[in-house]
Order: structure tokens, then C-alpha cells, then sequence
């Protein structure tokens, strides 16, 4: 049911962690729905030098998750910010139809640890 | 017999290439899902696929020589679980014997009540039947379990009222495989001359069951549970119990079920019933051996480890733990790139968005839920099969711990 996509990057993900001292964390999710992501930001001259991740979910949001952080690394926050879930999953070759909105939440995500940074007045 | 499960095993085990593109072993441990057909089950069915096609009702040489095999199998149904050949109705699948047994019941005694009686964990052939009533303008009461899905005898005495037409309590729980008390739950329906169905289909042929001792008034079972095809099942009706039909049609099944019968899947679910009560001691014994052994692997190597269900009164195959911090579809992912074949409770795999309605009716926290996850064993599973899992198990709960933002080391 998963592309092999899916399954090369919820079995080997990419920048799993956290960064110690981040510039910008975001989360979303809740455990009710099965599905939290955390993301870690380090930016630099408005660009994304380095994003980590922490996700408890499914393979789909393990996957969307390792994802978009190979997608947000060197970005501006601006390209950041125009990155969606959907383009996410295409990247990824698709998702399953019900994974589509409750497992694919990972520019969200970023999305608002691009928010926090910013609120935290850097 | 040995020779032939044995060359199952094998076949059952062929190397095959995993999501994650190595070669492993494939290890089934989702029995409560479906289980592999019985090799003598298949040796008995396939004449019916093939000279022995005829319709059972027809009166000519092509019809006789198979009334007899679907008369055979009604008897070694019968003989499984204590009642006449005569009271075994033969249905499409587990599904429409639960069906058939409460709305056939609730039509037929619509005069005399409008009240039933089930519980929480029921399986959704049941509660769906159930809901269903209820938008006819039935009333149900669904009967809470505690944290262990234990039932309350007490409660369910509580709730019989004057108006009380059917209780329908399960005897084995697919998820949890906790055992329900079958026989207090007849004892207090024959008291209050209330009419009892039991859905059957996880516990018969792992447990002994008897409609007799246990005052059981209707009782559903499902093939591919123990080893026929799927697509098959019984329904077991007490005599003289009223019933209106599911499937109108012609008079196949005493007229209580139209539809000509699938002659080769009775004959074979018939030939696994009557294996399954020859081996049911020996069976018993061996599957709860691995079980326990699976269990105790598991609670000594692992940390934050939750049983769900009943630590004594449960199936002998059936272990369902949730693992803290991690979600149960990516657990089973990890397994089944090394071969394994569990199951889980979580919304993932349920299809929809809220994890098991098991796991909600016990109180388990809602992470908990969206981990639980189901082995369930059976005859063909092996020591050497438990330890391998017992082995690659703590590593992958492990990394999938450290990737969650719940844990904490
Ligand atoms: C307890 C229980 N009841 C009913 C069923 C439905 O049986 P079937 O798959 O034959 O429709 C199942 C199997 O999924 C079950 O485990």
C-alpha cells in the first residue's frame, strides 16, 4: 500500500533527532489522532541550515516527516513557507487516499516552527 | 496427519521479499485474522470443485451424491460445540451468522420486546447489527467491561428488564482474546427467560464450548477461524427458538436460510471442526505454551510495556500489549520487513481514524490504543518462531522509541 518512497524513508529516515539550542520548534498533532510531529530548526541568514525531527505515527508520518526535512534544508523561510502536505506526499510518489489527512502533517509542522522562530524575535 | 501440517509449515514459510526489499522468513502470528487452510481440509473439498459439483437439493445422482457430504459436515459441526445436526444452519460467513441471529431474533420477537443486551467490545458484526435495530426504534444496552475487559455479571443482571428480548455476549474477544464467563452469562438469561446469542467464532475450537452447559440459545461460527476457507460459518439455533430469515429464498436450511449450499467449503469447515475437538486438549496446551512464553520474553525485555486484556481468563494464543511512545502501524511495518505477520489496534489499521473501540471500552489511554498490538498464535507456530521475535522485537521498539517526541530517556 506504501510507495517504495514511503518505505525507503520510514525505514532509514532522514535527520531524525533533535537540535540542542533550536532557533524555531514546532509541533502538531496530539495523540488522539496517532499522530505527533516535532521539528527542529537551526536557521541562519533567513536560511534553513539544519532540520531534525521526532515523530510518533504511522509509517506515513514517519516518512512525510523524514520528507520534509530534506526538503526545507537550504531553503529561505519564504520557500519554506510554500512548501505543502501535498507536495510533501508527491514527493514521496503519493500516499494512500486515508493517509492523506491524518498521517500528512509534516508542513505543518515546519510551518509553525518557521512561526516560533520568528515569534522568538530572531 | 503430522506429514501433511508439516509440509504446510514449510510452504507456509517460503522465502519472499520484504517491503524493505531483503529476503526473510515469513512468520504468521495474526491467527485471530484468518488462518491457513488445513491441508486435509483441502484434500476433502476439492472433489466438490470438481466430479462431485451437484446441487444438494436436487433429487438425482449428481444432487445425492453430496446431500449426503453437507449432512455429514452439519453433524461434525454439531458435535464441535454440543447440539443436534438439526440446529446447525450453515451461512455465508461469521459476519451474517451474527446478523442473522439478532435481527432475526428482533423481528421475531418485535411483540414480545423491543430491549437488547450486548456489550462495548463486542465485534462490529455485532455492535453494527446492533445499531442497526436501533434505528428500527430498538433500545440497546451496551454493557461496560473493566480494565482488564472483564465483564460485570452484576450489571448485566441489572440491566435484564421486562422488555428484554435477546442478549448477545461473546465468548472469546478477537482483540484481547479475553474470555468471557459464558456460563454465568446462560445461567442468568435461562433465569430471566431471556434468549442468549454468543458469537463463537474466536473461541470455538481453542476453548471447549458447549451450548448445552452453557444454556446458549444461539451461537456463530466462522470457518477460516480454524482452518477451512473463508466465506463459510454456522449458526447455531436452539430448537423451537423463533427466528425470521436473513435471506429469503428457496427452502435450502429448513427454509431458514435460502441460497444454494457452498458445498466444498461445508465439507471442509465440517472436517475442521471435527479435527479442531480431536485436537482442542493437545492444541490448547502447546498454543498457550508459546503464548506464555512470547509474553513473558516480551514483559522481561521491554520496558513500559501494557498487557491489554485479561492476565488469566483469555484465549491460549492471543497476546495484545501496547509498547509506550510508539504507534502500532509503524511497529508493524518493522515486523513485517523481518517477516512477521501481527496485528494492531491502532486507527491505522483499523481504517479509521480512532484507534481500537476495545481498547477505548477497557480505558486505555488513547496512545496506548493507537499502540496496541495483536499477536495471536497458532498450531503451526514454533519455538524457534517465538524466540526470533523475541530477538528482533526489543531493537526495533527501541529505535522507534527514540524517534518518538514522547520519549524521554
Ligand atoms: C469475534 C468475531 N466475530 C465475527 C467475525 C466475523 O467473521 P467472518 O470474517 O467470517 O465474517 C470475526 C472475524 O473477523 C470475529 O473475530
Amino acid at each position: 500500500m506504501y510507495t517504495e518512497k514511503v518505505m525507503d524513508h520510514f525505514s532509514n529516515p532522514r535527520n531524525v533527532g533533535e537540535i540542542e539550542n533550536p532557533d524555531g520548534v514546532g509541533e502538531v498533532g496530539n495523540a488522539s489522532c496517532g499522530d505527533i510531529m516535532k521539528i527542529f530548526l537551526k536557521v541562519e541568514n533567513n536560511i534553513i541550515q539544519d532540520v531534525k525531527f521526532k515523530t510518533f505515527g504511522c509509517g506515513a508520518a514517519i516518512a512525510t516527516s523524514s520528507m520534509v526535512t530534506e526538503l526545507a534544508i537550504g531553503k529561505t523561510l519564504e520557500e519554506a513557507l510554500e512548501l505543502t502536505n501535498a507536495a510533501v506526499a508527491e514527493a514521496l510518489d503519493g500516499l494512500p487516499p486515508a493517509k492523506m489527512h491524518c498521517s500528512n502533517l509534516a508542513a505543518d509542522a515546519l510551518h509553525e516552527a518557521i512561526k516560533n522562530y520568528k515569534e522568538s524575535g530572531q | 496427519m503430522k506429514p501433511a501440517r508439516l509440509l504446510n509449515e514449510i510452504s507456509l514459510s517460503l522465502k519472499y521479499m520484504s517491503p524493505g526489499g531483503m529476503t526473510v522468513k515469513h512468520i504468521y502470528m495474526d491467527y485471530n485474522a484468518t488462518t491457513p487452510l488445513r491441508p486435509e481440509a483441502l484434500d476433502a473439498l476439492l472433489p466438490y470443485l470438481k466430479e462431485d459439483f451437484g446441487n444438494p437439493s436436487s433429487v438425482h445422482w449428481a444432487g445425492r451424491a453430496v446431500s449426503g457430504a453437507v449432512e455429514k459436515a452439519r453433524e461434525q459441526v454439531a458435535r464441535l460445540i454440543n447440539c443436534s445436526a438439526a440446529e446447525i444452519v450453515f451461512v455465508s460467513c461469521g459476519t451474517e451468522g451474527d446478523n442473522f441471529a439478532i435481527k432475526g431474533t428482533a423481528e421475531a420477537l418485535r411483540a414480545k420486546g423491543d430491549h437488547i443486551i450486548t456489550t462495548t467490545v463486542e465485534h462490529p458484526a455485532v455492535l453494527a447489527s446492533c445499531q442497526a435495530l436501533e434505528k428500527q426504534g430498538f433500545r440497546v444496552t451496551y454493557l461496560d467491561v473493566d480494565a482488564d475487559g472483564m465483564l460485570d455479571l452484576q450489571a448485566l443482571e441489572q440491566a435484564i428488564e421486562e422488555k428484554t428480548i435477546l442478549i448477545s455476549i461473546m465468548w472469546g474477544n478477537n482483540e484481547t482474546g479475553t474470555v468471557f464467563p459464558i456460563e454465568e452469562v446462560g445461567h442468568i438469561a435461562r433465569k430471566y427467560k431471556v434468549r442468549f446469542h454468543t458469537d463463537a467464532v474466536q473461541a470455538a475450537g481453542k476453548i471447549p464450548v458447549d451450548v448445552q452447559s452453557a444454556n446458549v440459545d444461539l451461537l456463530v461460527l466462522s470457518g477460516h477461524k480454524i482452518g477451512a476457507p473463508k466465506g463459510v460459518g454456522a449458526l447455531y439455533i436452539r430448537k423451537g427458538s423463533r427466528m425470521v430469515s436473513l435471506l429469503h429464498g428457496g427452502h435450502q436450511e429448513r427454509n431458514r436460510r435460502g441460497g444454494t449450499h457452498n458445498v466444498a467449503s461445508i465439507v471442509a469447515f465440517g472436517l475442521a471442526c471435527e479435527l479442531a475437538g480431536a485436537e482442542l486438549e493437545a492444541n490448547y496446551h502447546r498454543v498457550k505454551a508459546l503464548r506464555d512464553r512470547l509474553e513473558r520474553g516480551i514483559l522481561s525485555s521491554i520496558t513500559e510495556v501494557k498487557l491489554n486484556g485479561h492476565p488469566e481468563k483469555r484465549l491460549p494464543g492471543t497476546l495484545n500489549v501496547s509498547f509506550s511512545y510508539i504507534e502500532g502501524e509503524s511497529l508493524l511495518l518493522n515486523l513485517d520487513m523481518k517477516g512477521i505477520a501481527a496485528s494492531s489496534g491502532s486507527a491505522c489499521t483499523s481504517g479509521s481514524l480512532e484507534p481500537s473501540h476495545v481498547m477505548g471500552a477497557m480505558g486505555v489511554d488513547v496512545a496506548l490504543a493507537h499502540s496496541s498490538t495483536r499477536f495471536s498464535l497458532g498450531p503451526d507456530n514454533t519455538e524457534e518462531e517465538i524466540d526470533y521475535l523475541l530477538e528482533i522485537l526489543p531493537p526495533i521498539v527501541q529505535r522507534l522509541r527514540e524517534m518518538s517526541p514522547l520519549y524521554n530517556k
